[in-house]
């Protein structure tokens, strides 16, 4: 027997067994050391963790299972007294703490629990109340939309804003709501509308108020005091007033609407709107409910714009309406009128043509008889003139045609000698009768021959020369004619005559200069104007309609020429002068004529007519019989003769 | 120079036409230049022709048992107008007279018409005849037909 201080172990030395417990051993110390360290190191790590004593006290304990689980390992072999010592302390100690521990959690372990069902219901409510906050959210907007809907579905002002005033009272569920608009003249604020009254008496408050001025300075809505005299609404109660908030509303003016531009709010014109909430409700405003009252004011003011807008343009529509039946009227009373003068025109020219073509007829006829010369000059002078006479006629007719610019002219050939000494027989008895001399000139460069309306050519000489001598007491006229050149065509004071010179034409300028009383300077561009006679208190003989010169000068335009008159005062006589544009015979293209004469054989009357043709430039295409002259008649003769014998059914072939 | 003394006479000649023949036979002369050198020539002839045949042909018609009258008017129309053509104008105004008479329808007076007309056209035919023997002789001396004044 050996005296150590040796335990034996309980249990018999079995090899593999032991082995294995002294190996789980070591692992479970390991372990239960190990956790408190993790324990620590999250626990440092979070920040919140309230129950740190219970922690410390778990810890204490698995340090201590750790610590006996390790000091079991000694205990498989021989170990010292020592070792039991500290085993059996360590066991004991393990023990009292897991007893308190274990008597710990029995207090914490609900807690903890509950800790996270709060969590779970804080979720709950989180989620909840989101919810919540959506559906108030569209609820709002619902609102919001439904509100501007309602006040711009129509773009009548009293239903915009009575609409305005209803919704609101509704939606907020407001005591009163009022509208105060300013007055005309800009200075006070007059109570419009209210959702209680129907009718409000006409209140009016200074525009001038502080709070006032506060409210229109921002556009944010305002809360202000129930005291103030614009919210002064509702009968005083014995309850505490509701809070009052205020609002802009800005009245855009119509021009302030420039196209392409945005209105500007430098209008400062506004509308106030107050409302209120009920008393003794303990409301108060939040903030959604006052954005959207400033919503509603912005939506105000845009509708009662439209509604403006809209106004003006049905005014502007039925302003035009009324001008298009006022025009309509004019247009068809101007259109009677119209026909009115052409039928009397027609009618009339009817009756003036009538004798005129009986003088023209018989004077005719008078000529072919035996006259003494002297008769025979009258009655050439009756003739020539009767045939003026008969064209002013037409004229009278054809101003209006010349004005619409389809009279065309007559163009022939003709002498100008011929022209000129017609007109000069024709002025030479009355010239002498008020003792004028006239004379003549014309340049040797003139030829003989041109190719124009004659009869017109004639008319505007005679007018100007005949004015030229009724306007002359004393003196004469002088008439020239000469081929105008480049420079002597430009008239400065008419830059648009510009004369092209060619080859088959020349122009002819006539200067007719008198002694006579002259004309005013001033009062030369109205004498081509229709009816204005520039001496209404002059001539005693001054007959005429105020026609000639403007018939004249529309006649000269048309034959490509320029009309004007120089004077240098009163007193001083004047210069008519006219260039036209005439063509130059033989040298344009020739028309080719054709006649025909029934009988077979050759005849003396067609070869006279030929002959007669011939000379005066035509080409001219005799046949024999009616057959003969179907066949030879073509689109390039201009004129065919025919005999009065010819049978209707050839004529009615040549046409 | 006999060419001056030729042209004189037909001056003269000429001028004491004018009972025969009026100013539409001046044109005619005045017709006449160097593209259509024999222009009166053939006018004057054919007026000779024309009215040959047309004289022949009243006298038949007037000669038949019925007269028919529309023919003959067509007839005297068509001499008054050659007529006037070449200024004849006494030959002119006996078709003018004709003519009356036969819308008259009287035969009687029509057959001493056409005598009327018929010594008209002789007596003009003499003259014209003299006029174009004169113009010859004028062109044969190498001479120019001088003008009028018309």
């Amino acid at each position: 027997m050996e005296l150590c201080n040796c335990i034996e172990p309980p249990w018999p030395a079995d090899e593999l067994l032991m082995k294995y417990q002294y190996i789980s051993d070591f692992f479970i110390a390991l372990a239960y050391f190990s956790i408190p360290l993790e324990l620590i190191y999250f626990v440092k790590k979070s920040a919140v963790f309230p129950y740190r004593w219970v922690l410390v006290q778990f810890g204490a304990f698995i340090v201590l299972c750790g610590a006996t689980h390790l000091i079991n390992l000694w205990t498989f072999t021989m170990h010292t007294r020592t070792v039991a010592v500290v085993m059996t302390t360590a066991k004991i100690l393990t023990a009292v703490v897991s007893c308190a521990t274990a008597l710990m959690l029995v207090h914490i372990i609900p807690d903890l629990l509950s800790v996270k069902t709060r969590e779970l219901f804080l979720k709950n409510k989180a989620a909840e109340l989101d919810r919540e906050m959506g559906l108030i959210r569209t609820q709002e907007e619902t609102v919001g939309t439904m509100l501007t809907h309602e006040i711009r579905s129509t773009l009548d002002r009293h239903t915009i804003l009575k609409t305005t005033l209803v919704e609101l009272g509704r939606t907020l569920g407001l005591e009163e709501c009022a509208l105060w608009m300013p007055t005309r003249s800009g200075l006070e604020l007059q109570l419009s509308y209210t959702l209680r009254h129907q009718n409000p008496v006409g209140f009016t408050v200074p525009i001038q108020l502080p709070v006032i001025n506060q409210v229109f300075n921002t556009s944010r809505a305002v809360k202000i005091s129930p005291n103030s005299p614009v919210a002064r609404l509702r009968p005083v109660g014995k309850y505490m007033p509701g809070e009052v908030v205020a609002v802009r509303v800005p009245l855009l003016h119509l021009n302030n609407f420039q196209i392409h531009d945005w209105p500007e709010l430098s209008t400062k014109r506004y509308a106030l709107m107050v409302l209120m909430l009920p008393s003794d409700s303990a409301r108060q405003w939040h903030v959604h409910e006052l954005e959207l009252v400033e919503v509603v004011a912005d939506q105000v003011a845009v509708a009662l714009s439209h509604a403006a807008i809209l106004e003006e343009s049905m005014r502007a529509r039925d302003l035009l309406m009324e001008q298009n039946v006022a025009l309509d009227l004019a247009r068809r009373e101007a259109e009677t009128a119209v026909r009115a003068r052409n039928d009397f025109l027609a009618v009339m020219n009817h009756e003036m043509r009538t004798p005129m073509h009986a003088i023209i007829a018989l004077s005719s006829l008078l000529q072919e008889t035996e006259l003494m010369p002297e008769q025979r000059l009258m009655v050439e002078t009756i003739l020539k003139s009767s045939n003026l006479l008969a064209t002013l006629i037409n004229d009278v007719l054809d101003l209006s045609r010349l004005e619409d610019g389809s009279l065309q002219l007559e163009m022939g050939t003709f002498s100008l000698h011929s022209l000129f000494r017609e007109a000069l027989n024709l002025i030479k008895p009355i010239a002498s009768v008020k003792r004028l001399y006239v004379t003549l000139s014309m340049s040797p460069d003139l030829p003989e021959y041109a190719v124009g309306d004659e009869k017109r050519l004639m008319q505007v000489l005679l007018n100007v020369v005949g004015n030229a001598v009724k306007f002359t007491k004393e003196g004469g006229i002088s008439i020239a004619a000469f081929v105008a050149k480049s420079d002597s065509l430009r008239d400065p004071r008419a830059p648009e005559f510009f004369p092209i010179p060619s080859d088959n034409h020349f122009y002819l300028r006539i200067e007719v200069k008198d002694t006579g009383s002259g004309i005013n300077p001033q009062d030369i561009p109205k004498l081509f104007m229709k009816f204005v006679q520039s001496q209404p208190l002059a001539a005693k003989n001054s007959g005429g309609s105020g026609l000639g010169l403007a018939i004249c000068k529309r006649f000269v335009i048309l034959m490509e020429g320029h009309i004007w008159i120089e004077s240098e005062g009163l007193g001083r006589g004047a210069t008519a002068i006219f260039i036209v544009k005439l063509g130059i015979p033989g040298r344009l293209n020739e028309s080719k004529l054709q006649f025909v004469h029934k009988v077979r054989e050759i005849n003396v009357g067609r070869m006279v007519t030929k002959g007669l043709l011939v000379h005066l430039g035509c080409d001219v295409l005799a046949v024999a019989s009616g057959e003969d002259c179907v066949r030879a008649v073509s689109q390039e003769h201009k004129v065919v003769f025919l005999d009065v014998s010819i049978p209707v059914s050839i004529v009615s072939k040549l046409l | 120079m006999e060419v001056d003394q030729l042209q004189r006479s037909f001056l003269e000649y000429t001028n004491s036409l004018f009972r025969f023949l009026d100013g539409q036979f001046g044109q005619l002369q005045l017709l006449q230049d160097e593209s259509n050198p024999e222009f009166v020539f053939e006018v004057v002839s054919l007026f000779f022709e024309d009215s040959e045949r047309i004289l022949n042909d009243l006298t038949l018609a007037l000669d038949q048992q019925n007269v028919d009258f529309k023919k003959i008017d067509a007839h005297v129309h068509q001499f008054k107008g050659s007529s006037s053509s070449i200024g004849a104008q006494r030959v002119r105004n006996a078709c003018i007279a004709f003519r009356n008479f036969c819308e008259g329808q009287n035969v009687e007076a029509c057959r001493r018409c056409l005598q009327q007309v018929k010594q008209e056209y002789l007596l003009v035919k003499t003259k014209l005849e003299a006029l174009l023997r004169l113009e010859q002789q004028i062109l044969a001396a190498g001479g120019v037909i001088p003008m009028l004044d018309s």
